[in-house]
């Protein structure tokens, strides 16, 4: 018998055509997410071509990106200020109805970062082979999927053809054993993995996380680590469908009803690796032994426990510039480092496990002076959920600002930016130059770091707090 | 897209590593519905200051940048996310090709998609590149090689189907509509 990996078993199962030395194989796409900022350009090929989309069921669309997390008017609409925003989210909705595709429009219920309605409608389902033009559609790993950001001329192949020519990666197996200690969050695990593999350590490879810790994760937790599997420069992150996975879907809008469902899940528990699958790479990690961990550069494999110092490098010059643009320099500790921002959302961190984290630590306290917290849910469910369990008041009490759904400050295309020189600590999942706003500066970290930091205006380590 | 037989440049150098494309080009300058003009916005934070002048002190600003298409720059080019506005800036600004010792994957399928060569070399060819910032190599795609002024030639690994694409200047749309009676069929029996 040949035993294979989870990533061999979707990827077999979605070969139109095998690849062959002088052609890439012709690889099926059951699930196409799209957003505003990478599509226009692909709906502008297929007119050129002539060409309609050819499962437009097989797509879903919202807009995230540039879109205001400010209140709504009074009448409960959102007002896009910025004009070229307002045009591109009216091209997709232009698109959507031109070809067909489902769109979850700005001001609906179901609106939210594409990432995080894609799982809490059903949609994302294991064994399902999932793009979007966007580099965080690893987050759909998390539940067994193969998902993978694509660029727009790829957007393009999906529309028209729902297949993409593809290279087979490579495979890496990530074994967490142990368990995480208090304090210490998906989040921290995954700095961690990236801070031991490096930033490009999983180029042209599919991780698959292994191992006791990661099957005690949770779903949402599950999410953030497979998010941040591109940021270690992985094709995608994979973590084997269980029963946490189908208790997640059971009841979702778009999951599989009745007889369906038991035919499902009989497939989906075929999809785990085989005992003794091979990996082309394997990495044990010890969760007993992490800490929260933050970043200090401008990328996120720049990452240091929270006690720690920021290290001196091989490579002098990105070092150099790095620590100069963060106002850093080797041997300095974190802790203590004042901050300006603290961001909590993006799809990395937004759902509602995540909102509660940074509430249990907000609750009866109050913003330290002088530093502004945003919290942007990452949907319009997560938004009702957090509303109805009362953390929008724990936040606002506190003194952080309750915001709309969307990407928000971790991209910083909508209005909401880290001004220049600013410190922000961040749940989001890149701290490069400049990407909170020009000249902002990041730390990466966890909710609960971050709220941590919220209520001391340093960098702090929350396990002191959590005493 | 252009085809692409042999390119022969001087070398621009950016000798940092793990270039992310929100440097390639900041997102505040992705709200637009068209490839046009995104030239202008190239290291947009690195070219430009804050009232946005050019700073001298950048490598594109210099003179001897001017006409360069070959962009020579640190171990994993083109991380992060997935916007392929950043080989589309690359390729207005008259890049052609991109040479580093490892470069991010999804940047890679995009710049191909385009018409912008991805070049990876070993450390110690790359090491002399750097070195030598404004030095003339010729890349030559049908044999995969570049070649640096004192004529040592080095080849590099390239897909055999992107390739192909690159010297007649086609996309793979037309190959993957070719497929649709496969795609049926797939559809049909899985799906």
């Amino acid at each position: 018998m040949i035993r294979r990996t989870l990533f061999e078993k979707v990827w077999d199962a979605h070969l139109v055509r095998p690849e062959r030395a002088d052609t890439p194989a012709v690889f099926y796409i059951d699930l196409h997410l799209i957003h505003e900022v990478t599509s226009p350009q692909a709906f502008s090929l297929l007119r050129e071509r002539k060409l309609r989309a050819r499962r437009p069921e097989r797509a879903i669309a919202t807009m995230d990106h540039s879109t205001p997390t400010t209140p709504r008017n009074p009448d409960g609409r959102l007002s896009i200020v910025d004009t070229q925003a307002a045009t591109q989210i009216r091209q997709l909705e232009t698109n959507c109805k031109e070809f067909g595709i489902r769109l979850f429009a700005l001001g609906s219920d179901r609106q939210g970062i594409i990432h995080v309605i894609g799982p809490e409608l059903g949609f994302t389902q294991p064994g399902r082979t999932i793009v979007c033009g966007d580099s965080h559609t690893s987050t759909h790993g998390a539940f067994g999927a193969l998902a993978f950001g694509i660029g727009t001329t790829e957007v393009a192949h999906v529309l028209a053809t729902q297949c993409l020519l593809q290279r087979k990666p490579k495979t890496f197996a990530i074994q967490v054993e142990g368990q995480l200690p208090h304090g210490v969050t998906a989040k921290d695990l995954i700095l961690a993995i990236i801070a031991r593999i490096g930033i490009g350590g999983g180029t042209g490879h599919v991780i698959e996380y292994t191992g006791p810790a990661i099957r005690a994760l949770s779903m949402e937790e599950r999410m953030t680590v497979c998010n941040m599997s591109i940021e270690a420069g992985a094709r995608a992150g994979m973590i084997a469908p269980d029963d946490t996975t189908f208790d997640y879907l059971a009841g979702r809008p778009e999951a599989p009803q009745g007889p369906a469902w038991e035919q499902a899940l009989k497939a989906w528990r075929r999809l785990p690796s085989d005992e003794g699958a091979a990996y082309d790479r394997e990495v044990t990690i010890d969760a007993s032994s992490l800490e929260p961990m933050i970043t200090y550069g401008t990328n996120p494999g720049m990452v240091i426990p929270i006690r720690g110092v920021v290290p001196d490098s091989s490579n002098q010059t990105t070092q150099e510039k790095s620590l100069r643009y963060m106002g850093l320099r080797p041997g300095q500790r974190l802790l203590g480092h004042p901050i300006d921002v603290v961001f909590i959302g993006s799809c990395t961190n937004s759902r509602l496990s995540d909102l509660r984290l940074a509430a249990s630590l907000l609750k009866g306290q109050k913003v330290a002076p002088g530093v502004r917290v945003l919290v942007v849910p990452g949907s319009q469910q997560v938004k009702k959920q957090a509303e109805t369990e009362g953390l929008d008041r724990i936040f606002r009490e506190a003194g952080a600002e309750w915001r709309e759904s969307g990407c928000s400050m971790c991209i910083a295309m909508n209005g909401d930016q880290v001004q220049p020189g600013q410190y922000a600590v961040s749940t989001s999942n890149r701290n490069f130059e400049g990407r909170q706003g020009v000249g902002s500066r990041t730390f990466l970290a966890s909710p609960l770091t971050a709220a941590a930091a919220a209520i001391t205006g340093r960098i702090t380590d929350v396990r002191e707090l959590l005493k | 897209m252009k085809p692409i037989q042999i390119i022969t440049s001087r070398c621009v150098v950016l000798p940092m590593e793990n270039i992310d494309t929100d440097q390639i080009i900041p997102a505040r300058f992705l709200k637009v519905i068209t490839k046009n003009g995104l030239g202008q916005w190239l290291f947009a934070d690195w070219r430009y200051d804050r009232d946005g002048a050019p700073r001298s002190d950048f490598v594109l600003n210099q003179p001897e940048s001017a006409g360069a298409q070959v962009l020579v720059a640190g171990d994993n080019f083109g991380c992060g996310s997935s916007r392929e506005h950043a080989p589309w800036a690359l390729l207005d600004h008259g890049f052609r090709a991109v040479v580093s010792t490892s470069i991010a994957d999804i940047f890679r399928s995009n710049a191909l998609k385009n018409g912008l060569l991805p070049v990876v070399i070993d450390p110690e060819t790359h090491r002399r590149l750097t070195a030598h910032p404004g030095a003339t190599v010729t890349i030559d795609l049908e044999a995969c090689t570049i070649t640096l002024p004192d004529q040592t030639c080095t080849s590099f690994p390239i897909d055999a189907f992107a390739r192909n694409c690159m010297l007649r200047g086609t996309d793979e749309l037309g190959f993957l509509l070719a497929q649709e009676e496969a795609i049926a069929a797939y559809e049909r029996e899985f799906s």
